[in-house]
């Protein structure tokens, strides 16, 4: 099959590659560019863990095709950190025992990120919300919700 | 497995496209990536169109016209499109709604489409470049449209006029048990005067309770006036049996449902 050129910004990077025609962003990003911090689970939009930030939206890499997103900016959990120090959402994943396998926590990070962006002192019932598009099968949700509570609190102490 | 997508700047040259055997539409990718992704090998082809009129919301004189690629996500934050927002919040989760289209949503299998019910309470008409059709008639020849959808058009309702429902057992978002959508008016004295009533997952896709809607007529909407209407709620319908509930479990609670709805 003939390859098509995608190209895009990857965490503030710009990347450039030759795809197969309908090679979803979720293969194109691990396979291609070497990014594997999203997961795939499911590939039929139900878990989340493949979930990515494309121009400030959250959207399922797995059900992206990667030729749809030339021009756009991506951001995945592996552009969180800054020079080896964790982003406060990770890092309050950490504090929190937020994840145990860790399968689903790229996807988690990516969904909590997109609601503090728009919404930096989210309520439970917000932060629920804006979870509720992917699965975890460790840790029952309640840290995880305490996790990004607490990243909440922390960037809002930052910015005082 | 990769697929050949083909992207057009005009729906007709997408229409002439998707000719081609084996090719299907893409929207929003949350039905025929998920279909290749399952391995679903009579999909051989993609065929998407970038005309900005499928993108676009126009609310003019209390007529509504909403794109095909317009996802659920700018239904929900449309500032006047409010009596729809929980219709388009009920489908999937932020990620789902970033994606997923109006004009797929016409095309979801039950238990999926959501908002598809909605839009058939409303009475909604659907567009393609051959014209306009009744979303019933669309509904029910569904499975042999080849017409890429254009827009959905409808007449926005008065507050407290339309209804939404949505049933699922993960909280807050969840794959429907069922669904159940009402559009109804009601005269000076109270009593029903107009009602249409859609439901989801009560068949293989949505559906109208015309035998309720009937019963309906001319009855006020308290627990007196709506028992003939919860019992003829079930009448006509299908229910589909998945891993979220049997078909006798959805016909079981529909009433309880449908009842909660017409007294909210």
């Amino acid at each position: 099959m003939a390859k098509v050129p995608v190209q895009f910004t990857l965490n503030g990077s710009e990347k450039a590659e030759f795809i197969e025609s309908g090679t979803t962003l979720l293969n194109a990003l691990r396979d291609k560019i070497g990014d594997t911090s999203p997961k795939g689970g499911c590939h039929q939009g139900t878990c989340g863990a493949c979930s990515v930030i494309i121009d400030g939206e959250l959207r399922l890499s797995c059900l992206t095709l990667a030729e749809t997103c030339n021009g756009a900016a991506i951001s995945t959990t592996s552009g969180l950190s800054e020079g080896g120090v964790l982003h406060p959402l990770q890092r309050a994943f950490l504090d929190t025992f937020a994840t145990q396998c860790g399968f689903c926590t790229p996807g988690m990070i990516m969904a909590a990120r997109v609601l503090l962006d728009h919404t930096p002192n989210p309520s439970r019932e917000e932060v629920v919300e804006a979870l509720s598009g992917n699965i975890c099968r460790c840790t029952g949700y309640e840290p995880i919700i305490q996790a990004v509570l607490l990243a909440a609190r922390s960037n809002s102490q930052n910015a005082a | 497995m990769a697929l050949a997508l083909q992207t057009f700047a005009t729906v007709k040259d997408a229409n002439v496209a998707l000719k081609a055997a084996g090719t299907r539409y893409l929207g929003g990718g949350t039905l025929v990536v998920r279909a290749a992704n399952e391995g679903n090998i009579s999909v051989s082809g993609l065929v998407r169109s970038t005309d900005p009129a499928l993108s676009a919301i126009t609310v003019t004189g209390g007529k509504v016209r909403i794109g095909a690629s317009v996802t659920m996500a700018a239904i929900a934050r449309h500032p006047d499109l409010g009596t729809l927002a929980r219709a388009a919040r009920a489908v999937g989760g932020p990620a789902i709604r970033n994606m997923a289209t109006v004009g797929g949503n016409l095309f979801a299998p039950a238990p999926y489409g959501d908002f598809a019910v909605a839009l058939l309470a409303l009475g909604a008409t659907v567009s393609t470049d051959d014209g306009e059709t009744p979303i019933e008639t669309f509904l029910a020849k569904r499975d042999g449209s080849r017409a890429i959808v254009t827009s959905v058009g409808f007449t926005l309702p008065k507050v407290g006029d339309f209804r939404f429902l949505k049933v699922s057992r993960v909280k807050p978002k969840g794959i429907s048990v069922l669904s159940i959508a009402a559009m109804l008016e009601q005269a000076g004295d109270g009593t029903v005067s107009s009602a249409r009533i859609a439901l989801g997952c009560m068949a293989d896709r949505p559906m109208r309770a015309k035998a309720a809607e009937k019963a309906l007529l001319g009855r006020r909407l308290d627990q007196d006036g709506i028992a003939p209407v919860l019992a003829a709620a079930g009448e006509g319908t299908a229910p589909i049996t998945d891993p979220i509930a049997s078909a006798w479990y959805r016909a079981e609670v529909l009433p309880v449902h449908l009842r909660r709805l017409l007294l909210s």
